[in-house]
């Protein structure tokens, strides 16, 4: 490369330095979502793997693949790696990472170190996570509740809550550096009305994981002391609660729902702003809806345990709390449509990634609503309704939003294209898969089919049965874009600093930027999404 | 530390900032964040244990009784003591006196060492009258409804032991900035570096005082 020889600053960040220590080593915050990139990769097909085992499992009523006990485990295995190590990282840790400090036009992170430290702490304790769960029986579910993991589980699940422990200040601390990026290193004139909804939408989910997983570190202590040193803050023959185990518990974990989908919404609206063309409908109003999400996060917790006996009237007010979540979420679903509408629609790749999670999270976030009245929970609780609708918001939604961002921002990230075609195909397989794997869910557990059970009345079997080929399918839809991303790392064409003529101020940069984000400081003098000025141009 | 340190004192923030304000109100900001999360810790097992003591007014009130007040007080002074020469500390730093940063530094280390050498003999003597229910030792209580009681010393070693693993944590930086003091090669950023350490070495003055204030005076 002739140009990074000419100048050493705009040399990009990927061709400066190829030694090992130059990548285990590096602060920079564009080399870390690299390094987070691999590892949550990692741990969603293994994930993956161990869902897929279950789903050929349930394709009969019997159990025949796997014994009960390894069922047992092996959708512990899928809870665990999915929920700790792949949904709660997955969007701020690889393209929040990449793309904060570009977005805000800074030159890293507040704290560069803290993020290198963050990836190892994660990784460490994922593995140590992983190698406990896998070596050895640990059944509990990813929710460990009490008193069955205090009392009765393998011994192992100390290992496993550990593990769960340490990764939590992977956490904090990926949270710290996004909060303090966003106050103190904005570029001038970047107010914060002019920030990004991705930026916003990483800002809050920053908060929830800053205010909610040190409880969840308490709760886990408490966990882990019962077990080890028979100091039973939850155990019944003292008096104590094994249901105040699951309201630290959901505390922690309810909010660590937003963690999950609002980095997802942050990236379909910079999505569907670009490929409609048109500025984001009511920004205001979608920023603040992000806020307002993460605020009521933190008071609904108790709709997990409708039936575990807490007080009618405790019962009454969570319910009452979760409807009002509906309301910032339906703001922003119906905000999304209507800047669709009179948009210039281009249906790239990306854009059907960003539609189909507007639809599944439409779906999700109904059935989400039947979930929170008191009467029909206590009808579907623990059954496939739940599972069904989790997934379209875990699954449908925030995978869907983490596979269309990296789409959208790849040839950022790598300076490449991806082709085209093939990840059209690919988006297609996931929306048709998906739904074919999580729509007879909702049937079947309308219908009375209990969560966590490998065998079941011949009934439903039809319904596994296509649950399960949807699973496949699904399976292609995600095998698919591994293979042509890795694929265009080599082959595929040069990307321009801005193939989608978006806006935002990482687009004003090289693909892939220098080791600093940007050779000049940057200004920012008008509003976000300003396509109209862009396409007038 | 990245940078080669040099005997001149440098006013070049680190490189992703643009200025030593902006670092400045970042990293204090950082601390201040962090300081959140602990509250949040400790909160979780505050909210725990209220729960327990409206449930079990008495036997807890009861069993409170059972720790040494006098020992208690003692520390809650000695650490509020503490932090007042962790802030003479951040003072002398900033006026750039070198031994007086040192010797306040070590100080607060001998007050902190001290604290827990007493809440350790404390830890000892409760072994010695067997009201320690951990690792299976016999727990005999000589009052009523010793399972509840139970419960209440569970909360009492869970709440000082992980205010005791703070404390050492913090023992251990300030052990590091006597050494950053010793070489003083860079006041300004000592400075930095002893007034975040500062909040939080008053941070878990601050947690002392609610434990304090929950196990020992809520006593009958």
């Amino acid at each position: 490369m002739s140009e990074a020889a000419a100048n050493q600053a705009s040399e990009s960040y990927l061709s400066s330095g190829w030694r090992i220590r130059d990548w285990l080593l590096t602060t920079d915050h564009k080399r870390v979502a690299w390094l987070y990139t691999i590892s949550i990769t990692a741990f969603f097909f293994l994930g993956g793997l161990a869902a897929l085992v279950i789903r050929l499992e349930l394709m009969t009523p019997d159990g025949d693949v796997v014994s009960a006990d390894a069922y047992n485990q092996l959708f512990t295995i899928h809870g665990v790696v999915m929920v700790w190590f792949f949904l709660i990282p997955s969007i701020p840790n690889t393209l929040g990472n990449f793309l904060l400090p570009l977005m805000v036009g800074a030159k890293d992170l507040a704290f560069p170190k803290l993020n290198l430290i963050s990836w190892y702490i994660y990784t460490v304790g994922g593995l140590f996570t992983i190698a406990a769960v896998i070596t050895s029986g640990v059944d509990t579910g990813w929710t460990f509740y009490t008193p069955y993991s205090t009392q009765f589980a393998d011994r192992a699940v100390v290992a496993a809550l550990t593990g769960v422990f340490v990764v939590g200040f992977s956490s904090i601390a990926t949270g710290i550096n996004f909060i303090v990026t966003t106050h103190k290193m904005r570029a001038p004139g970047l107010t914060w009305f002019r920030l990004p909804l991705f930026v916003w939408a990483n800002y809050a989910t920053s908060l929830v994981m800053v205010l909610a997983t040190p409880v969840l570190s308490a709760t886990l202590i408490l966990l882990i002391l019962e077990r080890m040193m028979g100091i039973g803050i939850f155990d019944p023959a003292l008096g104590g609660d094994p249901i105040l185990f699951q309201h630290l518990f959901w505390f922690y974990s309810h909010p660590a729902v937003y963690i999950m989908i609002l980095p997802g919404m942050g990236v379909v609206s910079e999505l569907i702003t670009c490929f409609s063309r048109k500025t984001v409908f009511g920004y205001h109003g979608m920023a603040l809806s992000i806020l307002a999400i993460s605020v009521f996060g933190f008071l609904v917790w108790g709709h997990h345990m409708f039936v575990s006996g807490q007080s009618l009237y405790a019962g009454l007010m969570f319910s009452l709390f979760s409807f009002f979540v509906a309301l910032p979420s339906a703001i922003k679903t119906f905000n999304w449509t209507a800047t669709l509408y009179k948009g210039k629609l281009i249906f790239s790749a990306v854009m059907i990634y960003a539609l189909s999670f507007v639809g599944l999270f439409t779906i999700g976030g109904f059935t989400g609503i039947f979930l929170a009245s008191l009467a029909v929970d206590v009808h579907v609780h623990d059954t496939y309704f739940v599972v069904a609708h989790f997934h379209y918001i875990m699954v449908g939604s925030m995978v869907t939003a983490y596979i269309g961002g990296l789409h959208f921002w790849w040839p950022k990230m790598t300076g490449r294209m991806y082709p085209e075609l093939w990840a059209k195909v690919a988006a297609l397989a996931l929306f048709i898969g998906f739904n074919l794997t999580f729509f007879p869910q909702y049937l079947m557990g309308y219908a009375g089919m209990p969560r966590r059970y490998q065998t079941y009345p011949e009934d439903f079997q039809i319904l596994h049965v296509m649950s399960s080929l949807g699973a496949g399918v699904l399976a292609i839809g995600y095998l698919l874009p591994l293979v042509y991303l890795l694929w265009s790392l080599r082959w595929g064409k040069r990307a321009p600093p801005n193939p989608w003529r978006a806006a935002g101020l990482e687009w004003r940069t090289d693909s892939p930027p220098p080791k600093h984000n940007f050779l000049e400081p940057q200004t920012v003098t008008g509003p976000p999404y300003d396509y109209d000025t862009i396409d007038n141009k | 530390m990245t940078t080669t340190p040099s005997t001149t004192s440098k006013a070049v923030p680190d490189e992703q900032f643009d200025d030593l304000t902006q670092q400045r109100q970042a990293v204090l900001m950082g601390m201040w964040i962090f300081l959140a999360t602990e509250l949040m810790l400790f909160g979780g097992i505050f909210t725990a244990f209220t729960v327990y003591r409206f449930a079990y007014p008495d036997v807890f009130a009861e069993a409170a009784t059972h720790l040494d007040l006098k020992l208690g007080t003692l520390n809650t002074v000695l650490l509020v003591t503490s932090s007042l020469f962790m802030a003479l500390a951040e003072r002398a730093v900033n006026a750039e006196r070198r031994r007086l940063t040192l010797t306040f530094l070590l100080v607060t280390i001998s007050i902190g060492v001290i604290f827990l050498g007493i809440k350790g003999y404390e830890w000892h003597h409760e072994y010695t009258e067997k009201l320690m229910p951990i690792l299976g030792l016999e727990f005999i209580y000589p009052g009523a409804n010793p399972d509840r009681a139970e419960m209440f010393f569970n909360f009492y070693y869970v709440l000082t032991g992980l205010h005791a693993v703070h404390m050492s944590m913090g023992l251990v930086m300030l052990t590091v900035l006597v050494v950053f003091t010793m070489r003083w090669r860079d006041p300004p950023r000592l400075g930095r570096q002893i007034q975040i350490n500062g909040l939080y070495w008053a941070f878990v003055d601050v947690v002392w005082v609610f434990i304090f204030t929950t196990q020992y005076l809520l006593r009958a």
